[in-house]
């Protein structure tokens, strides 16, 4: 299955990813029309790391979620609103009561509170967004995320 | 056959591991209550009116017909014959098994009081039909009283303060939440509910009641319209007990191993009615919260239909709110304590042996389950930057760490 994959070493910090993740969302046709003035709340972060790499550059990266073969969200979800589709995890907030037993469940903290704070929201891989398929892997300016089948 | 008794997370994730193994043997569910699987934590939910009864249900509509499923409910299991290989219904009815599941949960546990007979509206906070029964016994004018300020008594406070007149709760501990809080932390939680309105009494239990009055041992008495038996619980081991001759099969709980099978052949047990090794403390207990009951139900189901699975990851785990005040635990509460709070954020660690150990969040849930997966993936705590207590981070992680989480399919 394909999933999103980070490289490290290539990611310059730039956050676009997060504002395409909350782009894509909105389903418009304009990001800045979409976004302007707006807070956002990806479902992709990158951590801005306080401290240097080996040769001295600045540690960046991006972390949504692993669509894991063992999902422990999914697993503990108390309502049954984390579910496995086709290898994707996705999250039923209608169902959702906003308990925050996926965020404690989920290793890599890629699941958080939506806009409103009452119900979870996570990478659902864009597939139910108009464009199908992951936009922060696809505006990624440097491939330091990619979207591929590793197995 | 397969066949489960109960029809709750522990039979659910049974019958999910059961289908990862075996797409099409018979599987059969007994249960002694009368409705579609449901999620037992969301009967506070349903008082506050945050779902319904469609919403709750834990499984889809056509849960049990694409799982060929037959669910026979409600029927009550009143003995097991290990030797005949049968379960007994109360029906007088009789079923085969190849496959047996325990996963019947627990009950409300209700010490002796005096006079708790003459009390004529008193409740259990356990299943979907007493949270309908309380929702019918009050109103607006009601005055609730509840005995027991645990996970269980308080989320019947918050589902039923809006729906009545006061709600006052007692509890014997003198602080709430007692199983998972410590003092500092419990105190935190009580100042918050308080000020949405619920009183409390702690350090006292009730001497005795006469019909609607209850007179604490502190010599104080409380008025009440409906009673809220919350005290505690006690796992449903009694068909296996039945069961025991020479070698113990029941503790506290059902004894199982890491596979959940029981001490007798093809007969397993899983969630709240049987206990487990607790990665964090080292030890055997009872661990009765549904992400345990899943998880134990889908490795006793895969092993049931001829797989090879292990469950060696349970440890206590609490995600729980009151009217926004999210309290996160996890493991247990032994070694050194880093504490990282401020005002009404409580953030408590607990290491030990270069492991993480636990845990107490309060008001500070964001990314809590890399703090939960230090626990149960045993991640020596010197290999990760301290800064992890101030702020759940990967970054906390060496590179080659954060490589194996970031660019490779995960497992878990
Ligand atoms: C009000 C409340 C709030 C909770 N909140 C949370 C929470 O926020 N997070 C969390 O993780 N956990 C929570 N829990 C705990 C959680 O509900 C349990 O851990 C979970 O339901 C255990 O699942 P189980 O399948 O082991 O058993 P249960 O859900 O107890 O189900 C067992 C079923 O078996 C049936 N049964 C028993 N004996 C027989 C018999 N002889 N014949 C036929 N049927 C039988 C019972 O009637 C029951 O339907 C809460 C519990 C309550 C009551
Ligand atoms: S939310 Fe977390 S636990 Fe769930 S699939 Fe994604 S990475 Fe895995």
């Amino acid at each position: 299955m394909r999933r999103i994959y980070v490289n490290e070493e290539w990611c310059l910090g730039c956050h676009l990813c997060e504002y395409y993740c909350a782009f894509a969302q909105t389903g418009g046709a304009s990001m800045a029309l979409a976004l302007k003035d707006k807070q956002i709340n990806p479902r992709i972060h990158i951590e801005d790391a306080e401290k240097y790499d080996s040769k001295g550059a600045e540690v960046h990266f991006a972390v949504s979620c692993r669509h894991c073969v063992e999902p422990y969200c999914v697993k503990g979800c108390i309502t049954g609103a984390l579910s496995i589709k086709d290898g994707v995890i996705q999250i039923d907030q209608e169902k959702c009561i906003g308990c925050y037993t996926c965020v404690l469940s989920c290793p890599y903290g890629c699941v958080a509170p939506a806009d409103d704070g009452k119900v979870m929201q996570k990478c659902e891989l864009c597939l139910n967004t108009t464009s199908g398929e992951p936009q922060c892997a696809k505006n990624c300016p440097n491939a330091a995320i990619v979207y591929e089948d590793r197995g | 056959m397969y066949v489960i008794i109960g029809n709750s997370a522990a039979a659910i994730g049974a019958v999910e591991g059961i289908r990862q193994m075996d797409e099409s043997s018979q599987i059969v569910i007994v249960s002694d209550e009368p409705h579609h699987t449901y999620s037992r934590p969301l009967i506070s939910y349903l008082l506050l009116g945050k779902t319904n009864e469609q919403l709750m249900k834990y499984r889809p509509d056509t849960f049990y017909e694409n799982n060929n499923v037959t669910l026979l409910a409600p029927h009550r299991v009143t003995a097991i014959d290990p030797t005949e290989k049968t379960i007994s219904l109360s029906s007088e009815s009789k079923i085969n098994y190849d496959k047996l599941l325990v996963a019947a949960g627990s009950s409300p546990f209700v010490p002796p009081m005096t006079g708790l007979d003459t009390v004529e509206k008193k409740f259990s906070f356990m299943s979907l039909d007493d949270a309908r029964a309380l929702e019918r016994a009050v109103d607006d004018q009601s005055r609730v009283l509840i005995i027991g300020a645990g996970l269980i008594g308080l989320k019947c406070a918050e589902g039923i303060l809006g729906r009545v007149r006061s709600v006052a709760v007692v509890d014997l501990t003198d602080r709430i939440l007692s199983s998972i809080l410590d003092e500092k932390g419990a105190a935190i939680v009580r100042r918050h509910l308080e000020s949405k309105g619920v009183s409390f009494k702690l350090g006292t239990s009730v001497d005795n009641f006469e019909v609607n009055r209850a007179a604490l041992k502190n010599g104080e008495h409380v008025e009440f319209d409906a009673l809220v038996l919350a005290v505690g619980v006690k796992p449903n081991t009694g068909l296996v007990k039945a069961l025991e001759k020479d070698k113990p099969l029941v503790n506290r709980g059902i004894i199982t191993d890491t596979k959940m099978r029981t001490g007798i052949n093809d007969i397993f047990a899983a969630g709240d009615c049987a206990e487990s090794f607790d990665i964090s403390l080292e030890a055997n207990r009872v661990l009765a919260v549904l992400p345990n009951a899943y998880m134990q139900g889908e490795t006793a189901g895969i092993n049931m239909a001829g797989g090879n699975a292990e469950f060696n990851k349970a440890m206590p785990l609490n995600a729980i709110g009151f009217f926004g005040c999210h309290v996160l635990t996890a493991g247990s509460y032994v070694g050194d304590k880093i504490e990282r709070s401020e005002g009404e954020t409580y953030r408590l660690f607990f290491a030990q042996d270069n492991l993480l150990k636990g845990f107490m969040l309060i008001n500070s849930p964001n990314r809590a389950g890399i703090y939960t997966s230090l626990i149960r993936e045993k991640t020596p705590l010197d290999n990760i930057a301290q800064m992890i207590f101030d702020d759940p981070s990967l970054a906390a992680f060496s590179r080659a760490e954060r490589k194996s989480m970031l660019g490779v399919v995960r497992y878990a």
